[in-house]
């Protein structure tokens, strides 16, 4: 059945990123009133949606169910919190501060003193991040599985991830100093952005900036290039998911720079904290402070193998089976729709698609005879 | 009820399973309240358009703007009472009724051909031409033995729709 208006609607959902409509069988027969009047599966859909829908499932964080509701329990959980708030948590202030104290100590000199000479200067301030990240993991304590091959350092490869918290990038950044292309945040965590982040090279975004585009791709291209660059990690859902979904990975970024991509996957184990930052609900410095007093948190980290886009194959195309490879390992489930929906609207071709195929629909009814 | 709690008491379910006739279960109801709440991210007692629209799912329905109009300042227990519409245990003729509520904007119980019309033009866009749309519509309507002046009010829609199975269900997810 393949007429010409057949292919042209595969084309324009092919570009559309999601093909949503649910599969029900196609009417057909004389049109008649009923027909036309019977708006009960665009109803249904509406109201399916209203109800429960996939996309605010992948931002809800579900508050851990409280055990502690007994005699027995409850005095166990009472100094389960005073050892975390009491104990744990100054003892993993002060790991922090420590590991500060060093970084800054070192990191300083090393960054004027070695002025001169950039690629032992570089190596140094590699090692430095590498060093800070794993204070901070420890300061969580955290215990981070790490499984497959570690990340070379080569040009054109580009790592790829799925983004839960923007610990994500310090997991990962305590293996393999990677440059990172992140949206700049206020506050202190804008501070270590500008600073310590430039060093191991990172591509500033701006989320609302639709020309930044071009810019940012160019960039991005270049940095791939260079030998000397660091690997570089980009999180293509473009936003914090709840680690147990994933939205749309953006085919612009990641896999159009003509390289080999290296998925990675990351799962945090839920039983002992929540790792999901949602970034409506809380600042970072809030997000910290509740994993810096739970107990601990543990994730798997998988080194996928590295993908090359296949001849014939779009950009979209190719973003999706990456998303696959990761969602599969790491026990996601997939999600049509792009993180960016959380802040802007659908864009109108998706209903304009809907339109299209029930206007058809009529049309092809009306000739029947 | 309060409009700030987050917790439904057992008389609130009731009244609100009786002002929606008993179509959802006492859970259901519960995990409608869930729902409701967190949709209504300000906390105002109702879902505002914007937050119905961040709904992705639903803004890319073509018969948004519509049920929106209906959705407009509803209370929980009008919330439930709209949707009851949806669920199995509603009859034939309380989906028809909604149906035809989604048609009569003016809610004066009668359907005209521009209701007809405006459904229709939500429906298919730009795809079909207006002049097309008024071509199809009046084709069938006469088929039907009505004209493009006819009223047509609940009873003429039962007989139309009653006999079609009318598949309009949605579960709601329980716990």
């Amino acid at each position: 059945m393949n007429s010409s208006s057949e292919i042209q609607n595969h084309k324009l959902s092919s570009e559309l990123d999601l093909d949503l409509d649910f599969e029900f069988d196609q009417p057909c027969g004389k049109l008649r009133l009923r027909d036309l009047l019977d708006i009960s599966p665009t109803l249904t859909e509406a109201s399916g949606a209203i109800i429960d829908d996939s996309f605010t499932r992948c931002f809800k964080s579900n508050p851990p169910e409280p055990w502690n509701w007994n005699v027995y329990l409850f005095p166990l959980w009472c100094l389960g919190v005073v050892i975390r708030y009491l104990f744990l948590f100054p003892a993993r202030v002060l790991i922090l501060t420590f590991g500060w104290i060093i970084f800054l100590s070192s990191y300083i000199p090393v960054h004027f003193l070695l002025k001169g000479h950039d690629k032992l200067r570089k190596k140094f301030e590699r090692y430095l991040v590498e060093l800070i990240c794993s204070f901070f993991v420890a300061s969580w304590t955290g215990v981070v599985k790490y499984h497959g091959p570690r990340p070379s350092r080569r040009p054109k490869q580009v790592f790829v991830a799925n983004h839960t918290s923007m610990i994500d990038f310090i997991v990962l950044e305590q293996m393999t100093a990677f440059a990172v292309i992140m949206q700049k945040h206020p506050g202190w965590v804008g501070l270590l952005q500008s600073t310590i982040l430039e060093s191991v090279g990172c591509i500033w975004f701006n989320r609302t900036e639709v020309k930044d585009r071009e810019i940012l791709t160019k960039k991005l291209r270049d940095h791939v290039q260079g030998t000397e660059n660091n690997p570089l990690l980009i999180f293509p859902e473009g936003t914090c998911v709840n680690n147990n979904y994933t939205v749309m990975f953006k085919k612009g970024g990641a896999f159009e720079l003509d390289c080999t991509v290296c998925p990675i996957a990351i799962k945090y184990n839920k039983i002992f904290v929540d790792a999901f930052w949602n970034s409506r609900k809380q600042s970072f410095t809030k997000h910290l402070l509740r994993l810096m007093t739970s107990w601990a948190v543990v994730c798997d980290v998988w080194y996928l193998e590295p993908q090359n886009i296949k001849p014939g194959e779009t950009a979209i195309e190719f973003a999706e089976r990456v998303r696959d490879i990761i969602s599969v390992r790491a026990g996601l489930k997939k999600v049509p729709w792009d993180g960016l929906l959380k802040y802007t609207r659908p864009s109108p071709k998706h209903r304009e698609l809907k339109q299209q195929r029930f206007s058809e629909s009529i049309l092809r009814r009306l000739e029947e005879k | 009820m309060g409009n700030t709690s987050s917790m439904l008491t057992q008389y609130d379910i009731e009244e609100v399973q009786e002002h929606c006739n008993h179509t959802f279960s006492q859970q259901e109801i519960v995990s409608l309240y869930q729902r409701f709440c967190q949709l209504d991210r300000n906390g105002g007692g109702f879902i505002s358009a914007e937050e119905f629209l961040s709904v992705p799912e639903f803004a890319v329905n073509p018969l948004s703007q519509r049920l929106l109009r209906m959705l407009d300042g509803l209370n929980f227990k009008e919330f439930v009472a709209f949707l009851s519409a949806f669920s199995s245990r509603a009859t034939l003729q309380q989906k028809v009724e909604f149906i035809f509520k989604v048609y009569d904007s003016d809610g004066n119980g009668k359907v005209t051909f521009s209701d007809m019309l405006e459904v229709l033009r939500d429906l298919s866009g730009q795809f079909i031409s207006e002049q097309q749309r008024e071509q199809v519509l009046i084709h069938v309507l006469e088929e039907a033995g009505y004209t493009k002046n006819s009223l047509l009010g609940l009873s003429d829609f039962m007989k139309i729709l009653g006999n079609t199975g009318l598949k309009m269900e949605v579960e709601v997810p329980v716990d």
